[in-house]
């Protein structure tokens, strides 16, 4: 394996939810280091594409590889997968029983196996970095969502990942609190962390963003280098959906 | 109150709840294991464990207590020869543990998988997501949340099982309904006294029972 073949590849991928087409061969690659921002129209299935790559969406044709290996089925081996792709979600997914650090460390020590002083220290040095360190033993009811949605990135990051999906992480936050978030996944991507971010802050696309990728009805559009895809969108759809964003 | 005078008399009601906290004790560990063993079978992406979950809940939630009961006795003990212990005692004891546990296993398990349906699915796909398989997703994070967003219904569930203990007495356990029936028996004379002695003793031991699943049930309560 050479480390200049993409991390992420998908090809013709299709999804169906009943009868409704929700990714249409959809073709697209992700290479180490890389920062890929999906845009596009609510419903135009760009979640539904970040949660096919760790497969929490079972796709219905096509293919995905993850580090030159096919997706496997459940079980063990896509277990593994997953534990090197890490998640972060739209309502956080902290567990809401375990106290922050706990929910840091639950997963290096009980799918890896590691042990549990290591990871301790491993998981306040992530809170601390994501600025949460004070609040380690409280519970996620008890912090406020940037702060959770902080602890979730934490939490994704201590098994050490090989890559970072997002799912829209600031669409459920206070506007006030999009910041913090957006600065912590900022200097993830400055510091090479290969991500897929499907977001709705085009601030963050101008800044963080190696590619645009654009997706509407289904279909990707088109993707381009953010400041090229801002300045002149190529498809009337892209036009359209900047049109009506970036004039507010 | 001169039957509760009589130090034999006191001795056969003593015995008698005695019986009904041990049968109470240990067929609540038994359902308590048995239904969560049964919950997760149904929620388990292996549809035989699934059909067994579900066979099993439907056979014993829909069987009356006392014909499970009965068949512990002769089914288990008289035509199979299922000896549990050499004292009689004992042996009906255990064959009743079994009988209780079977039977109120289905209602611990139904309640567990409604509490699992208060779980957000969100708490899962994280799980997943960080690796976890199927059994540490539902022991690790499904299933301390679904249990305690069910204490409240358990506590009835075990409360309706300490007063479902006396229908071992059928197979000759002397526990309290069947003291109280031999009581009775013996003294016609004072049939009020006795039942309220014995039916003020349940309740003594109960009505805290179910305030303290109360306080238990707001105390573990999983804040959202």
């Amino acid at each position: 394996m050479t480390t200049s073949e993409p991390l992420i590849v998908l090809e013709g991928v299709n999804k169906y939810f009943g009868p409704l087409h929700v990714l249409q061969d959809v073709s697209l690659s992700v290479d180490r280091g890389e920062v890929v921002v999906v845009i596009g129209p609510s419903g135009s299935g760009k979640s539904t594409l970040c949660r096919a790559i760790n497969r929490l969406e079972p796709i219905s044709g096509g293919s995905i590889t993850f580090d030159g290996q096919p997706l496997p089925a459940e079980g063990k081996a896509l277990a593994r997968l997953r534990s090197e792709v890490g998640m972060v979600f739209q309502s956080f997914n902290l567990f809401a029983h375990k106290t922050i650090l706990q929910n840091v460390m639950l997963g290096p020590i009980k799918v890896r196996g590691e042990k549990s002083a290591a990871v301790r220290e491993r998981a306040m040095s992530l809170l601390e970095r994501v600025g949460i360190a004070a609040q380690a033993e409280k519970y996620p009811a008890q912090l406020s969502g940037g702060q959770q949605q902080r602890v979730a990135i934490a939490r994704a990051l201590a098994m050490q990942p090989k890559a970072l999906l997002f799912d829209e992480p600031t669409s459920a936050l206070d506007p006030e609190m999009v910041g913090e978030v957006l600065d912590v996944m900022t200097s993830l991507a400055r510091e090479g962390m290969t991500m897929v971010v499907v977001t709705h802050e085009m601030g963050f696309a101008r800044a963080a963003a190696d590619r645009v990728v654009f997706m509407a009805d289904g279909q990707l559009v088109e993707q381009a280098a953010p400041a090229e895809f801002f300045a002149s969108p190529k498809s009337d759809r892209a036009k359209d959906f900047l049109s009506k964003i970036l004039t507010h | 109150m001169d039957v509760f005078s009589d130090s034999a008399n006191i001795d056969t009601y003593v015995t008698g709840f005695l019986w009904i906290l041990k049968l109470t004790a240990a067929a609540t560990v038994g359902a308590l294991v048995l239904g969560v063993l049964l919950a997760g079978m149904r929620v388990s992406p292996i549809p035989v464990l699934r059909g067994f979950g579900t066979a099993w809940v439907n056979t014993f939630r829909n069987t009356p207590l006392t014909l499970i009961v009965f068949f512990c006795y002769f089914g288990l003990y008289s035509a199979l020869s299922l000896e549990l212990s050499d004292d009689i005692d004992t042996n009906n004891y255990w064959l009743g543990v079994i009988g209780l546990s079977v039977y109120t296993a289905a209602f611990v398990c139904e309640a567990i998988r409604s509490g699992i349906n208060t779980v957000p699915v969100g708490q899962a796909e994280a799980a997943r997501a960080i690796g976890m398989s199927f059994i540490q997703t539902l022991t690790l994070i499904i299933l301390p949340q679904a249990g305690r967003a069910v204490v409240a219904p358990l506590g009835s569930i075990f409360i309706a099982l300490a007063k479902n203990a006396t229908i071992v007495g059928t197979i000759g356990l002397m526990e309290s309904s069947s003291a109280m029936k031999e009581l009775i028996n013996a003294n016609g004379d004072a049939v009020f006294p006795i039942f309220f002695v014995f039916a003020g003793t349940f309740a003594i031991f109960l009505i805290p029972t179910g305030y303290a699943f109360g306080w238990l049930a707001n105390r573990l309560a999983v804040k959202r």
